[in-house]
């Protein structure tokens, strides 16, 4: 299926973050919108308040994040690619019900453009300080999807493959931007409608007697889709529930393949789901592993470091979640060191250390959040790396 | 029925009669039905279904008039009435 | 159901141990309702004489005299006793979180506005954890009907105060009576902007029918408050320890006065249970405020 008709404004334009998420979504066809203004995703929202009724779309403000959220799952019930968009205060309040879009299984997007925290933090400025949260903050077991885009070009694009990842996988994928992106005005390319791959829920084959909400066919792990008005009758609960979808709450007994295939679904198909873009890592000896707008401030230290004579690549992680440990494990085997900046106080640093099974040294390049790095400290810390330590 | 004043529709009047059915299995004991029949129809009976509750039992047949109140009432779809065709009487 | 369940070997069968056997037709008889009902899910956990199976088989009659179109009923519940309808009803049905049935309802109606979307669960769920979402879709006057059964405590959970339990109320978080003032959901839910507020103690079984129809036909924000028993988690620390026994109370202190102002209706212990139609206006929903005010600004 093709990028959907009005609403796609095909064209170049000098585009802030925020605008092009929005933007990225109506041409995923996402055509509900419930959110609650924060600031820096506000311009999300406003954007699709504006767009949303030029293409037959519904926008509403809801009274809270945990409003929205449970909002977006519902407009998805109704059979609505359904987004929203928050900071780490409101990504907090949505937690509760992240969990119940993941255990109904139900395809949406949730943008987190992150600010300085913890708590009210600095609101207008950058960090990278919930990546942790996006794997671990709801209650209970459950894997995640996660994307970190580097630019507002790569805003729009993630926009559109996150949701395109919902449908699919039939769960929540979170676009885990910043402040810097979000917020930066740059160049983006919106393509022709044509060019623009839209890909949707699957939808039962079978009559509603003989559809089971939450039944898999051998070997696969996403259930096909009936929603609301559908005819089908269908019921589904928060609850640890049968793949006829009602509670089964007595004992263990349907838990286990309930939350087994939950993981599953995501950790078994991380192959089609990592996206890592690799520059320079061939006979480095450092490697430099970051993500969003951190990777993007490394560019220019590690032109830097290759000026004085150090072997320094980039791996730069699309998607952070699903964790890509096997290509950390052989990248840690190949390279001497690994330097990982991100604007948060060491948190996917402990992902990389762990998968690096001691073949490298790892070390961080933290910061708290409020600014992006000096690269003088990004310089420093590969020239550390490489044993060059304090200048040529 | 005594009358103060006969109703010039008195001969149209049919009482419809109704017939309870009563799903034992079902029942909790609550004893609302039986409490809150207009036409004392029902009784608590002495037996005791599996789950331990003692059921409803009919004991005015006669007097049922289909009304549903039961039915309406029953929080454990246990019983229901049917209106008979045919056997409404004059008032 | 066997050992399997989508390819995981399961230690234990499923049959054994799900919530509820299922009815079988020699055993349990056919019920009229039956055909609306997840008879593979009875007998339900409710107590007995609990007012819960009441407001739902009078929902269901309503449901039927209403000659809505049964695929597009959707029926969002949140969590507690109340919120188990949802899987009772052979609907379109969602059990959602504690408060948030009213949030998600509003997604699924914005999402498919064919649908009819009605909202099912308790006091503790809609006016307590869920009280700002309640009067924000009142405020908004979005097209949904919500029964708000009324049994002043979280009965689920053991029977804990809640914000609709009266002064005096002894629950299992306030030993030694009740001191919060309580909220009158009627009142909340007017002073909100709802267009249809009524209150029917389960007692009053044809008249809740009634309202419940009159409730699901209405556009609009329209609010059922059903008053009921809850034997275990309330009545039985108030001496009444059956069902029954709230039934005669209601019966000797339920008084009918339609058109009373809703702030009148405060229920306390051992007062007056005022019954009735508080509210029916008509007011633009939602969506036909949206709708209004973009085909006058953008001609479409």
């Amino acid at each position: 299926m093709k990028g959907t008709e009005n609403g796609v404004l095909s064209g170049e334009f000098f585009m802030q973050g925020d605008i092009a998420c929005a933007e990225g979504a109506i041409c995923a066809g996402c055509r509900f919108f419930g959110g609650y203004p924060i600031t820096p995703a506000t311009e999300v929202a406003q954007r699709m308040s504006e767009r949303l009724p030029l293409v037959d779309g519904i926008y509403i403000q809801m009274e809270d994040e945990l409003a929205s959220m449970n909002a977006v799952l519902g407009a998805s019930w109704a059979g609505q690619k359904a987004m929203t968009a928050t900071s780490g205060p409101g990504f907090s309040l949505m937690m509760e019900n992240l969990g119940l879009g993941i255990m109904l299984e139900t395809p949406c997007v949730l943008v987190n453009v992150q600010r300085g925290g913890p708590s009210t933090g600095l609101p207008t400025l950058v960090s990278q300080s919930d990546m942790m949260q996006a794997r671990w903050g709801s209650h209970g077991d459950y894997s995640t999807i996660a994307l970190a885009p580097s630019s507002p070009q790569e805003l729009f694009d993630l926009t559109i493959h996150a949701f395109n990842l919902a449908e699919i996988y039939r769960t929540p994928v979170l676009v885990m931007t910043d402040a810097e992106v979000g917020h930066m005005t740059e160049k983006v390319v919106i393509p022709p409608l044509e060019e623009i791959e839209v890909v949707s829920r699957r939808k039962p084959t079978v009559p509603p007697e003989e559809y089971l909400p939450y039944r898999v066919e051998p070997g696969e792990l996403v259930p096909p889709m009936a929603v609301a008005g559908d005819g089908y009758r269908i019921h589904t609960t928060g609850l640890t529930h049968d793949e006829r979808g009602y509670p089964a709450t007595a004992d263990d007994s349907a838990q286990w393949p309930l939350v087994q295939r939950l993981i599953d679904k995501i950790e078994k198909n991380k192959d089609d789901i990592i996206v890592l873009e690799e520059e320079g890592l061939d006979e480095a000896e450092v490697a430099v592993v970051s993500y969003g707008m951190a990777a993007r401030t490394a560019i220019w230290p590690i032109q830097m470091a290759r000026q004085e004579g150090i072997r320094v690549g980039l791996l730069r992680l699309v998607t952070v979640w699903p964790f890509p440990d096997r290509q950390i494990r052989e990248l840690a085997g190949r390279v001497e060191s690994i330097v990982v900046p991100e604007i948060n106080m060491g948190q996917i640093v402990r992902e990389v250390k762990r998968c690096a099974e001691g073949q490298a040294e790892v070390s961080s390049v933290p910061h708290p959040g409020g600014g992006i790095h000096d690269p003088r400290k990004v310089l420093e810390a590969i020239r550390r790396a490489a044993g060059r330590e304090g200048g040529k | 029925m005594k009358f103060w004043r006969e109703p010039l529709d008195l001969k149209d009047i049919r009482v419809p009669r109704g017939e309870i059915h009563v799903l034992t299995e079902r029942c909790k004991g609550c004893g609302w039905c039986v409490e809150f029949c207009q036409r004392d129809v029902l009784e608590v009976s002495d037996e005791i279904n599996s789950k331990g509750y003692h059921p409803p039992k009919v004991i005015r047949e006669q007097a049922c008039v289909g009304c549903g109140l039961c039915e309406l009432m029953c929080p454990e779809f246990a019983i229901y009435v049917v209106e008979q065709e045919g056997k409404a009487t004059l008032l | 159901m066997d050992l399997e369940m989508n390819g995981y070997r399961l230690d234990k069968s499923l049959e054994q141990h799900v919530e509820a056997e299922g009815l079988r037709e020699d055993v349990h008889g056919r019920h009229p309702m039956d055909d609306l009902l997840r008879t593979d899910r009875l007998p339900h956990i409710w107590c007995p004489g609990c007012g819960l199976g009441t407001a739902l088989t009078c929902f269901l009659s309503a449901l039927r005299k209403s000659g809505l179109d049964l695929d597009l009923v959707a029926v969002v519940s949140g969590i507690g006793c109340t919120g188990r309808v949802a899987g009772y009803v052979r609907l379109d049905s969602f059990h959602t979180t504690p408060g948030r049935a009213i949030p998600f309802a509003t997604g699924l109606k914005l999402g498919n506005p064919d649908l009819k979307v009605v909202v099912f669960s308790g006091d503790g769920d809609l006016v307590t954890i869920g009280g700002n979402h309640f009067i924000h879709a009142a405020r908004r006057n979005m097209d949904m009907t919500v029964i708000c059964v009324n049994n002043f405590n979280y009965g689920m959970t053991g029977g804990q105060a809640g914000a609709t339990t009266p002064i005096g109320g002894i629950t299992t978080t306030s030993p030694y009576g009740n001191y919060e003032y309580p909220f009158n959901v009627s009142a909340l839910a007017a002073a909100s902007g709802a267009v249809y507020v009524a209150r029917w103690t389960v007692l009053h079984a044809r008249r809740l029918e009634r309202s419940m129809t009159e409730a699901l036909l209405k556009p609009g924000f329209s609010l059922v408050e059903v008053i009921s028993p809850c034997p275990t988690g309330f009545g039985r620390r108030h001496k009444q320890r059956q069902g029954l026994d709230t039934m005669r109370y209601y019966h000797e202190h339920g008084v009918i006065r339609h058109g009373t102002d809703p702030r009148d209706t405060d229920i306390g212990l051992g007062g007056v249970i005022i019954e009735g139609k508080f509210v029916d206006v008509d007011k633009p929903t939602f969506l036909e405020q949206r709708s209004r005010r973009l085909s006058q600004v953008l001609d479409r």
